[in-house]
């Protein structure tokens, strides 16, 4: 009995806690923890750009519509994807993304880099009804999105906050270091008002994946 | 990787292995103090605890994986800036942009590197390219009527362009019908090579404001009345005053800027086809909105030989008849 260290893990649900947490996070500690000081994956690819007051909302919407569970935004290196998608994705592109919208799961295409493989009209009439233009289609339609009108009271907020989680991760030739300046986020409400959330929807699928080049 | 957070996964990595290792090794013994197969004297509900070793199919497939681990960590990359004995990575990492990548690629070439989708391309190419090189010093006009160049073209044309141009390729509204031989940008192989690889951007200005609604009604029987439709005389007269501001794109004749050696991509009014739709309503709805189709650019996502071949299938589209050039 003396002997069976084990039981102190069986007969205790607050030792298990402590040692399932210890067992666990050996995969945090070897795979995730370094990756926040990496050079590699902490500083941005050449062309990236921030996203616009408009493309900033967009990215909101395919966040709010759930847009991920059916569409990743990660091109895998493999050549059957490299073919299909274009270059696969890499670290210096997804350094400003909070929250990185990988995802996980394709029931529709990657979308890594859908920015400018459609029109914007392509784009609206896919979004109001996916089968006028694909037949086969099984996406939902978003109609309402183009009845929404954006007020942008947030927008300034959301990049005040984007400004905080991109801190020391710009471009090293960028003077002021930030990544909205203040003169941006006082025009920022207007740039969207009245716009509705299938042009913000749209301008943020056209951004994608147009930063490496 | 700097060497601390190296030694950091490293040290980690191998002290999960062992640990678990230790664990597996430590729980096969008997430390409870009852005989193996006899009882514990644990008893719930009539459901009895037997001291049970771990099973053995269970234990050897443990050991087998930490072996495993071991060698995975040797030979591939895992440990820290270890790179294995076999020198193999999925892809170049640390791209900062196309030509570095490009670069990383003809780089890992020359040194041999053991790059999985370098190799992957490698392998492809062997089988492909070979196909691809019997197509790419010839004609377009060659291919258009080369029926293992059009199929080809045809698989191609459906996985990247249906999407907007329909699989019939007899496009939509706001797709153009490849099918018609009436063309925006020119028909010419050249210039549907041109207009694949580069791309197009048509830009109709919306009129709305600078018409009014009158001005809307009268312009739009003028443009129904150039392709021979029956519309009120007086307001296409009307509009026909105004047509001026037209005539920059469209020509003075309505013909279109192509009839005029113009790239604009504006489409002839008088032939009855119409791109957005010919109706009276959806007539009015282009004059007031204006209209920005767009075909994409596709050298950088198909590269020049597989748009060489598309061209031959899209230029023959329209004339489906002829056997022979």
């Amino acid at each position: 009995m003396s002997k069976n260290y084990h039981e102190i893990f069986e007969k205790s649900a607050g030792w298990l806690a402590i040692g399932t947490v210890v067992a666990i996070s050996f995969g945090t500690l070897v795979e995730i923890t370094p990756l926040l000081f990496l050079k590699e994956t902490t500083e941005p690819v050449d062309g990236l750009k921030p996203y616009t007051a408009l493309q900033l909302e967009g990215r909101d919407i395919f966040i709010r519509e759930g847009c991920t569970n059916c569409h990743s935004q990660m091109i895998r290196p493999f050549r059957h994807e490299v073919e299909r998608y274009g270059h696969y994705s890499v670290a210096g592109e997804s350094v400003w993304e909070h929250p990185f919208l990988w995802g996980s799961k394709r029931t529709g295409p990657d979308l890594a880099r859908v920015g400018g493989r459609y029109s914007d009209d392509w784009h609206h009439a896919h979004l109001m009804d996916p089968r006028s233009v694909v037949p086969q289609s099984n996406m939902p339609g978003y109609p309402w999105l183009d009845e929404n009108q954006l007020d942008g009271e947030l927008t300034p907020k959301k990049m005040e906050i984007f400004n905080k989680l991109t801190k020391g991760k710009m471009h090293a030739d960028d003077e002021d270091g930030v990544m909205y300046s203040a003169e941006e986020i006082a025009a920022a409400t207007d740039s969207v008002k009245g716009k509705t959330e299938m042009q913000a929807l749209i301008a943020y699928l056209q951004s994608l994946g147009t930063a490496l080049k | 990787m700097s060497s601390f957070w190296s030694y950091w996964i490293i040290i980690l990595t191998i002290a999960c292995i062992v640990f678990c290792a230790v664990i597996l090794t430590w729980n096969l013994k008997n430390h409870v103090g009852v005989k193996e197969g006899e009882s514990t004297g644990h008893d719930f509900d009539g459901i009895e605890e037997i001291n049970n070793p771990l099973p053995k199919w269970w234990t050897y497939m443990f050991y087998a994986t930490l072996i495993w681990s071991v060698y995975y960590f040797a030979a591939y990359p895992g440990l820290g800036n270890y790179k294995g004995f076999l020198d193999w990575t999925s892809s170049n990492q640390g791209i900062k942009n196309l030509a570095e990548s490009k670069a990383a690629v003809e780089q890992n070439r020359l040194e041999g590197k053991n790059v999985q989708l370098d190799r992957e391309y490698a392998a492809a190419n062997e089988t492909y390219a070979k196909e691809f090189a019997k197509y790419t010093n010839r004609d377009i006009m060659d291919l258009a009527y080369d029926p293992e160049a059009l199929k080809i073209g045809q698989r191609l044309f459906l996985q990247n362009c249906a999407q907007c141009h329909g699989s019939d390729a007899r496009g939509q509204r706001g797709y153009p019908n490849l099918t018609d031989d009436d063309w925006l940008y020119g028909g010419t192989p050249d210039k549907i090579k041109e207009t694949l690889l580069y791309g197009r951007k048509a830009a109709m200005p919306g009129w709305g404001d600078a018409l009014g609604e009158q001005g809307i009604k009268e312009m739009t029987a003028y443009v129904l009345s150039l392709s021979g439709r029956k519309v009120n005389d007086k307001d296409a007269a009307a509009g026909k005053t105004k047509f001026g501001m037209c005539a920059a794109c469209h020509g003075a004749d309505g013909k279109g800027s192509l009839a005029h050696n113009l790239p604009f991509g504006a489409p002839n009014l008088t032939d009855n086809i119409w791109l957005y739709g010919g109706s009276v309503g959806a007539v009015e709805e282009s004059l007031v909105k204006g209209r920005n189709g767009v075909m994409p650019a596709f050298k950088e996502i198909l590269g020049e030989e597989k748009i060489h071949i598309i061209s031959a299938y899209v230029y023959r589209l329209s004339r489906p008849e002829e056997s022979s050039k």
